[in-house]
C-alpha cells in the first residue's frame, strides 16, 4: 500500500490521479466531519499531522542516514522556545510567525550541527547516547534558565503565546466563511496539512538525490563510502541539521497552536516516541512513517477515550491509566517490530533488502 | 566544615554505586557489544524489590535492621537476576545478527515497558525506602561520613573485587574473556556460548539490584523513574573508563561520582557573576542586594555526567582505559 | 617507464610493535598497470589502505603527479584521483548495481539539499547525466543487464565488476584494485584481464594487488613485491621472478640457494 501511495505521489500526470483526488478530498472534508464528533478529534489530528512532521523529520536522520538520534525532541524544543519568547507577553515581544519559523528552523538547524559536528564521527551506538545525553542536557536548560535572568520561565513554561497571524486574519479565532464554520484548530489544520505536503514532498525528493544516495550509502558502510570520495562527516551533519530543521519548524508550530510550552512536552519519552513512530513505519519510507505517527497518536487517544469509561464500567475503578497504556504501547510497539517486522509496517524496499539478509557490513 | 573534603565523600559513595553498575553496562558490551539500556531499569526493579521485603518485614518481628536489609538484598538479587536473563532471552539473543541498531532499540523498548510495568505495581508517587539501619555520623577532618556511605563503599568495593577474581581467577570468567575476545572461535573452542552471555547478563542484573539497594539506602527514597537517569549516569561512567574494560567501569564510576559532587558543590560559586560585578551596574547593585547573582546553581547537577561523555568521546572515545579501537578496510 | 604519477616514498606503518611497512617506496608511471605482489602478511593491504587514506602513515608521505595526497582523508584522496576496490568486496549491499554507481558520482557532482528540494533544472540535467554515466559504466565493465538487481544478489564475478565500475565512477588517475580476480574461475579471470587492459588502455593508471602470478605476469608491465613490510624487488615482471630475494620470500632461503 506504502508503495503504491509513493508510486502515486511520483509520477504526476498518469492514471493515480483519481487516487490522489479522492485522498485530497477526504483529507479536504475530513476535520468538518471530525468536528461532528468534538472539536477534540480536530485536536487530536492536528497533533497527528504534527508528529508526523517531526517524525519525517527523524526520517532524516535514521531512516536515510541510519544514525540513531535519542534526542531529537531537543531541537522541537528549540524551535517552540524560540517561538515562544519572540511571540508572548514573557519579553514582549511579539514578531509575526514568517520572521519567527524560519529562524526556529535555523536555531535548530545550528543546534544540530554543534552537536553533530563533534560527535558524528563516533560508531552508531555512541552516537545515540550522546544525543540522549543531548536532549536531556537541553530539558534540564529549559527547566533551570529562570534564574538569575527569567529566560525560560522555568518548569512554570511560558504562556499567553501568539497565534500565527496574517495582519487581521488570525488562525486562533473562528470564522464562518462560505456558511461553513472555520474553527481556530480547523484552521490549524489546513496549514498543518499544507506543511505535511510539502515536508512530505521535500523527503520524497531528498530520498532519490545525489544527497540521498549518499545518506543510503553511508548507512550501508561508512567506510566504502569514504573509498567513493562522500565526506562523511560533512554529509552526516547535513542529514543531522536538516532533521534539526524540520524539528524546529515543527516546533514553533506546535508553541503557537497549544498557546503554551514547558519543558515537560519535550522529555526522552517524546523523543522514544516519535522514533517509535519512524520504526513502527519502517525506517526510511516516507509514507510509513506518516502512517506509523498517525497511529501512534490516534491509538493511544481512542484507548483513552475507551480504556478508562471500560475499566470504570466493570472494575469500578481505573487499574491501568491510559497513560501508562500509552507508554507499553510504545515499548511494545518498539520491541515487537525489531523482533518480527524489522523493516517496519511499511519498509522501504532498501531497509526490508536490509534487514532480511541480517547484519550488515561492518568495519571488522 | 570543608566543602572539598564533603564533596569528595559524597563523590565517592555517589562513584561506587556508578561503578558498580557500570559493570554492568560494560561486561554486556564487552562480550556482546550490545548497549544494554534495559540495564538502569533492572536497578530500579531492584530497589522496589528490596523495599517491599524490608517494609514487609520491618514492621513485623523484632529482627534486627541489619538482617532485614540483607534480607531485602537477598529478594532483590534473585528477581533481577531472573529478570536479566530473561530480557537477554526475549529481547537480545533472537537479534543477534541483526543490524546494530536493532537490539538498541529493542533495549530502549524494553526499558520503557519494565519502567511502566514498576509504575503500575509500585505507585507513581516516589516512595520512602525505610531508613531501619543506625546511621551514627562521623566527623573526619571538618567533613562527615555516615555509616550507611561507609557500608555502600565498602560493599561496592566487595563486589568489585569479588567480580574481578570471578573474571581473572575462574574458569566461567576464562570462558567470558574468551567470548568477548572473538565468540565464533571461543564457540569452537567448546565453549558454550549462549550460556556464557546468560551468565554474563545475570550477574551483571545481580550486581545492579545490590546497586538499587545501596541507592535506596542512601537517598532513602525510590523512584519509579530512577533508575533510567542512574543508569545513563553509569553508562557514562562505562565510557569514561572504556567500555567493556572492567577495571574502567570501576574508575570511570568513582571520577564520574567525584566530578559530579565536586562540581555540583563548587558550580554555583564558580559562576557568581558577583565575581564580575563591576561589568554592569546594574549587576553590581543586585549583588549589593542579593549577595550572589549564581548562573549555574547545583541544580545543573545531572548535567555534568553527559558533559563528561560528550568530552570523553570526543577527545578520547576509547576512554581512560580502552584500547584504541582502530578502523581496519 | 613513463612520467611518474605515484611516488610512495619512505613509508612507515607500524601496529603497536609490528612494522607492516618499513620505509617502503615505489614509483607507479603514468599509464603503467603496476602489480604488487608478496607473500600473506607481507604488507600489501597495509599499503594500499595508506595509499587510499584508510591508514595514516607513521612516516614518509605519497605524492600523486607531484603534489601530496592528503592521505588523512580518505574521501579527499579520491578527490585527488585515488580510486580502490576492496579484497572483501564491499559494495552497498541494498542499493541496486546502478545506484552503486550513481553514489560513486558523487564526488564528481554538486547537486546540495536545496537543489533536490526545489528539482532545479540544473538538478535534474545533473541527475540525469549522473544515471547516462552510471549506465555507460555498467556497460564499460559488462554488468548493464543487471542494472536493476540489487547488489547483493549479484554473482561474485559481476559483484566485483561492480564495484570495480563504483571506483570508475569517481574518475580516477590511478584505480587501486585489491586482489580483483579472488575466487573467481579462469573465464572470468580472463575476461578480469581484459578489462584492466581496457580500463589502462583508456588511460587510467592501475595499481594491482594480486595472488595469482599467471595473472600479474601477463597483465603488469612493472611490479614490486614486498616481504615483512620491505619492498625486496621491483620491476619488469620476468626480471623480478628470478630475483633471489623474491624466490627466497615465497620458497625460502634454500630454495634461492638451490636456484
Amino acid at each position: 500500500m506504502a508503495d503504491a501511495l509513493s508510486a502515486l505521489f511520483r509520477r504526476r500526470g498518469t492514471k493515480p490521479w483519481v487516487g490522489l483526488a479522492l485522498l485530497a478530498g477526504v483529507l479536504l472534508i475530513l476535520p468538518f466531519m471530525l468536528a461532528q464528533a468534538g472539536t477534540t478529534w480536530v485536536r487530536v489530528t492536528n497533533l497527528t499531522i504534527l508528529f508526523a512532521l517531526l517524525a519525517l523529520g527523524l526520517n532524516i536522520v535514521v531512516g536515510f542516514a541510519g544514525l540513531l538520534d535519542l534526542g531529537y525532541i531537543a531541537f522541537y524544543a528549540v524551535g517552540a522556545y524560540a517561538y515562544a519568547l519572540l511571540a508572548s507577553p514573557h519579553f514582549g515581544l511579539h514578531l509575526p510567525f514568517w520572521v519567527i519559523l524560519p529562524m526556529g528552523a535555523l536555531l535548530a538547524c545550528a543546534a544540530g550541527v554543534l552537536l553533530g559536528a563533534p560527535t558524528l564521527k563516533l560508531r552508531g551506538d555512541y552516537l545515540a547516547i550522546v544525543t540522549l545525553g543531548f536532549g536531556e542536557i537541553v530539558r534540564i536548560f529549559m527547566n533551570n534558565l529562570s534564574q538569575p535572568f527569567n529566560v525560560t520561565n522555568g518548569p512554570q513554561g511560558v504562556t499567553l503565546i501568539d497565534p500565527f497571524r496574517i495582519g487581521t486574519f488570525s488562525f486562533a479565532k473562528p470564522e464562518t466563511l462560505l456558511g461553513l464554520s472555520f474553527s481556530g484548530p480547523i484552521k490549524y489544520y489546513y496549514l498543518l496539512l499544507v506543511v505535511m505536503v510539502v515536508v512530505i514532498a521535500v523527503n520524497l525528493r531528498l530520498e532519490d538525490s545525489r544527497i540521498g544516495r549518499a545518506w543510503m550509502a553511508i548507512r550501508e558502510d561508512e567506510l566504502a563510502a569514504k573509498a567513493v570520495g562522500i565526506d562523511t562527516r560533512n554529509v552526516k551533519l547535513l542529514a543531522f541539521a536538516m532533521g534539526a530543521s524540520f524539528g524546529g519548524i515543527a516546533g514553533g508550530m506546535f508553541a503557537a497552536m497549544q498557546g503554551f510550552v514547558s519543558p515537560e512536552s519535550f522529555g526522552l519519552v517524546e523523543s522514544i516516541m516519535v522514533l517509535a513512530m519512524v520504526v513502527l513505519g519502517g525506517m526510511g519510507n516516507v509514507w510509513g512513517v506518516v502512517l506509523g505517527a498517525a497511529l501512534l497518536t490516534f491509538v493511544p487517544e481512542l484507548l483513552r477515550h475507551t480504556v478508562e469509561p471500560l475499566q470504570k464500567g466493570v472494575l469500578g475503578r481505573v487499574v491501568i491509566e491510559p497513560e501508562v497504556i500509552r507508554m507499553l504501547l510504545f515499548g511494545a510497539a518498539l520491541v515487537l517490530m525489531m523482533r518480527f517486522r524489522p523493516a517496519g509496517l511499511f519498509p522501504s524496499r532498501a531497509r526490508k533488502r536490509e534487514f532480511a539478509a541480517g547484519r550488515g557490513p561492518e568495519v571488522p | 566544615m570543608d566543602i572539598f573534603l564533603q564533596q569528595l565523600i559524597n563523590g565517592l559513595t555517589l562513584g561506587s554505586v556508578y561503578a558498580v553498575v557500570a559493570l554492568g553496562y560494560t561486561m554486556v558490551y564487552g562480550i556482546i557489544q550490545l548497549i544494554n539500556f534495559a540495564h538502569g531499569e533492572v536497578v530500579m526493579i531492584g530497589g522496589m524489590v528490596a523495599l517491599w521485603t524490608i517494609g514487609a518485614l520491618a514492621g513485623s518481628a523484632g529482627l534486627p535492621p541489619t538482617v532485614v536489609v540483607l534480607a531485602g538484598v537477598a529478594s532483590a538479587v534473585p528477581v533481577c537476576m531472573l529478570l536479566g536473563w530473561s530480557i537477554e532471552r526475549a529481547a537480545y539473543r533472537p537479534l543477534r545478527g541483526a543490524p546494530r541498531l536493532a537490539p538498541l532499540i529493542t533495549a530502549i523498548g524494553i526499558s520503557i515497558i519494565l519502567q511502566n510495568v514498576a509504575l503500575m505495581i509500585f505507585s507513581r508517587n516516589p516512595l520512602p525506602f525505610p531508613q531501619i539501619l543506625p546511621n551514627p555520623v562521623f566527623e573526619v577532618a571538618g567533613a562527615t561520613i555516615s555509616l550507611v556511605q561507609i557500608i555502600i563503599i565498602a560493599t561496592c568495593l566487595l563486589l568489585m573485587g569479588g567480580l574481578t577474581l570471578l573474571v581473572y581467577r575462574t574458569r566461567l570468567g576464562m570462558a567470558m574473556r574468551a567470548t568477548s575476545e572473538n565468540p565464533a572461535v571461543a564457540g569452537l573452542m567448546g565453549i558454550p556460548i549462549d550460556r556464557v552471555i546468560s551468565t554474563t547478563f545475570v550477574i551483571g542484573a545481580g550486581l545492579g539490584a545490590v546497586a538499587g539497594v545501596l541507592n535506596g539506602l542512601y537517598y532513602g527514597i525510590v523512584h519509579y523513574t530512577f533508575g533510567a537517569m542512574l543508569g545513563l549516569k553509569a553508562f557514562c561512567a562505562a565510557v569514561l573508563g572504556g567500555i567493556g574494560n572492567m577495571a574502567g567501569a570501576m574508575l570511570g564510576g568513582i571520577l564520574l561520582g567525584v566530578v559530579e559532587a565536586l562540581g555540583t558543590g563548587y558550580i554555583g560559586e564558580m559562576t557568581d557573576l558577583c565575581h564580575v560585578g563591576f561589568l554592569s551596574t546594574a549587576l553590581a547593585e543586585r549583588c549589593a542586594r542579593d549577595g550572589h547573582v549564581v548562573l549555574f546553581g547545583s541544580n545543573y547537577q545531572d548535567v555534568f555526567a553527559f558533559l563528561v561523555l560528550i568530552v570523553v568521546l570526543v577527545f578520547r572515545p576509547s576512554g581512560l582505559l580502552g584500547e584504541r579501537v582502530s578502523d581496519r578496510a | 617507464m613513463s612520467t611518474p604519477l605515484l611516488d610512495v616514498l619512505g613509508v612507515v606503518k607500524r601496529f603497536g610493535g609490528l612494522t607492516a611497512l618499513a620505509e617502503v617506496s615505489l614509483t607507479i608511471g603514468r599509464g603503467e598497470i603496476y602489480g604488487l605482489i608478496g607473500p600473506n602478511g607481507a604488507g600489501k593491504t597495509t599499503l594500499f589502505n595508506v595509499l587510499t587514506g584508510l591508514y595514516v602513515p607513521d612516516a614518509g608521505e605519497v605524492r600523486l603527479d607531484d603534489a601530496p595526497l592528503p592521505l588523512k582523508q580518505p574521501h579527499r584522496v579520491v578527490r585527488a584521483g585515488v580510486a580502490r576496490t576492496f579484497q572483501n568486496i564491499r559494495l552497498f549491499a541494498n542499493m541496486t548495481a546502478l545506484e552503486n554507481v550513481m553514489v560513486g558520482r558523487h564526488l564528481r557532482t554538486r547537486a546540495g539539499v536545496f537543489g533536490a528540494m526545489l528539482r532545479t533544472a540544473a538538478t535534474r540535467a545533473e541527475e540525469k547525466a549522473i544515471a547516462e554515466r552510471a549506465h555507460a559504466l555498467l556497460h564499460y565493465v559488462g554488468v548493464e543487464r543487471h542494472s536493476n538487481v540489487i547488489a547483493r544478489n549479484l554473482s561474485y564475478g559481476d559483484q566485483r565488476r561492480l564495484e570495480i565500475a563504483r571506483a570508475l565512477a569517481t574518475e580516477p588517475r590511478l584505480l587501486a584494485l585489491d586482489e580483483p580476480a579472488a575466487g573467481m574461475n579462469p573465464t572470468e579471470r580472463l575476461a578480469l584481464g581484459q578489462l584492466v587492459g581496457r580500463i589502462r588502455a583508456d588511460g587510467t593508471t592501475v595499481l594491482l594487488i594480486e595472488h595469482d602470478v599467471k595473472l600479474v605476469m601477463g597483465l603488469c608491465d612493472r611490479v614490486a613485491v614486498l616481504d615483512y613490510g620491505k619492498r625486496i624487488a621491483e620491476g619488469a615482471p620476468r626480471e623480478v621472478q628470478r630475483d633471489p630475494a623474491v624466490i627466497a620470500a615465497y620458497l625460502g632461503v634454500e630454495a634461492a640457494h638451490a636456484a
